[in-house]
């Protein structure tokens, strides 16, 4: 079916046989989806579930998720796994700053999104109180089903092309983010 | 057993120790701070109490007592196989306690916890300052009065950060 058509732009027409008909941000995004790489900021007990999903057990490499990298220049999503106090905001936030666009945020179980239990002097009650977020795991541990459970959820806003929530706060529309 | 150190205590200082006590075999002295630096050291020294061990060093916040906190120190021996418990009475007006961390050298971190968690001084201590909490932080938390809900957030919180929920309704005691 279809051979040549000439010119590449025209719209509604199949497009020949044999080739990939798409936008560039289209292929970035979907890129981007299967080759996560992450950043694990990781504090508490949850990096014990952290590793299980990581692990051959669970094996978060399926996904294309595989490589942890200690550079967050090198990182696109930031793995918040654990307690965050408000002594270590700083660093954390830092971090942050320090990953390149685009970029995105994983609350990994209940402390690092709301604070957990506790709810005292010493700790920050959720990540999203100092950076945008964009997927909470629920969970004190979440179990690594949740976990490729949230992944993927990132992965489907990353393929979308969403912006980040990042660079949504950037451009001041932070209330649309769904 | 503790019990022949306590005695040996009493037998030294009559005059020092304020009140003792024993729970289930584990004995307790209460010793005014002035006293307490030649207490301790006696029983480092003595042969026949040789507390050769800091086992702890913490605080208890006393709300309404006067005076108002307790210095509760913990040793062990390691060739007697006995421990003891001594406590240090400080009042919140004048809230100083004599530092061990001459005698034992181990005394040197929980004496900063201490007074990070409750501010109590310790008098005589090298280096004290915070060293859980950062140097921002204000007030003491472990302090009984030290309000729940009081944050002391080193970052401040994004404009469009989530609302805070409300905290847990008080339980009537």
């Amino acid at each position: 079916m279809g051979g040549m058509t000439g010119g590449g732009g025209d719209q509604g027409k199949a497009p020949p046989a044999g080739v990939l008909a798409l936008k560039a941000d289209q292929l970035f995004a979907w890129a981007r989806k299967w080759s996560v790489f992450q950043y694990p900021f990781v504090t508490a007990c949850c990096a014990m579930e952290f590793m299980s999903a990581m692990c051959s057990h669970f094996d978060m490499s399926r996904f294309g998720a595989e490589i942890p990298r200690w550079s967050p220049r090198q990182a696109d999503v930031l793995w918040v796994v654990g307690t965050i106090t408000h002594k270590q905001a700083p660093v954390l936030k830092r971090i942050h700053d320090q990953m390149c666009e685009p970029k995105w945020v994983v609350a990994f179980g209940t402390c690092a999104a709301v604070g957990g239990f506790y709810d005292n002097y010493a700790t920050l009650q959720g990540i999203d109180k100092i950076i945008p977020c964009d997927v909470y795991i629920p969970g004190c541990p979440p179990r690594p089903e949740a976990v490729l459970d949230g992944l993927m959820l990132l992965q489907e806003k990353i393929g979308r092309g969403d912006p980040s929530l990042h660079q949504q706060a950037a451009a001041g529309d932070v209330r649309k983010a769904g | 057993m503790s019990k022949a150190v306590v005695d040996l205590v009493k037998t030294r200082f009559p005059d020092a120790v304020l009140s003792s006590h024993d729970y289930r075999g584990d004995e307790t002295i209460v010793v005014p701070r002035e006293r307490l630096l030649e207490v301790v050291r006696f029983l480092k020294d003595t042969p026949g109490a040789a507390m050769d061990f800091f086992v702890d060093l913490t605080c208890v916040d006393w709300p309404g007592r006067e005076p108002r906190f307790d210095v509760v120190i913990h040793l062990k021996s390691h060739p007697q196989g006995h421990r003891i418990r001594v406590k240090v009475p400080v009042p919140e007006g004048d809230c100083v306690c004599p530092s061990l961390a001459g005698i034992y050298r181990a005394a040197d971190w929980f004496e900063r916890e201490a007074y990070d968690m409750y501010g109590v001084r310790f008098d005589g201590h090298p280096d004290l300052r915070r060293i859980l909490l950062y140097d921002e932080f204000e007030g003491f938390p472990l302090r009984k009065d030290y309000p729940k809900t009081q944050r002391r957030p080193l970052v401040q919180a994004r404009e469009d950060a989530p609302p805070q929920p409300a905290p847990f309704p008080e339980r009537p005691h």
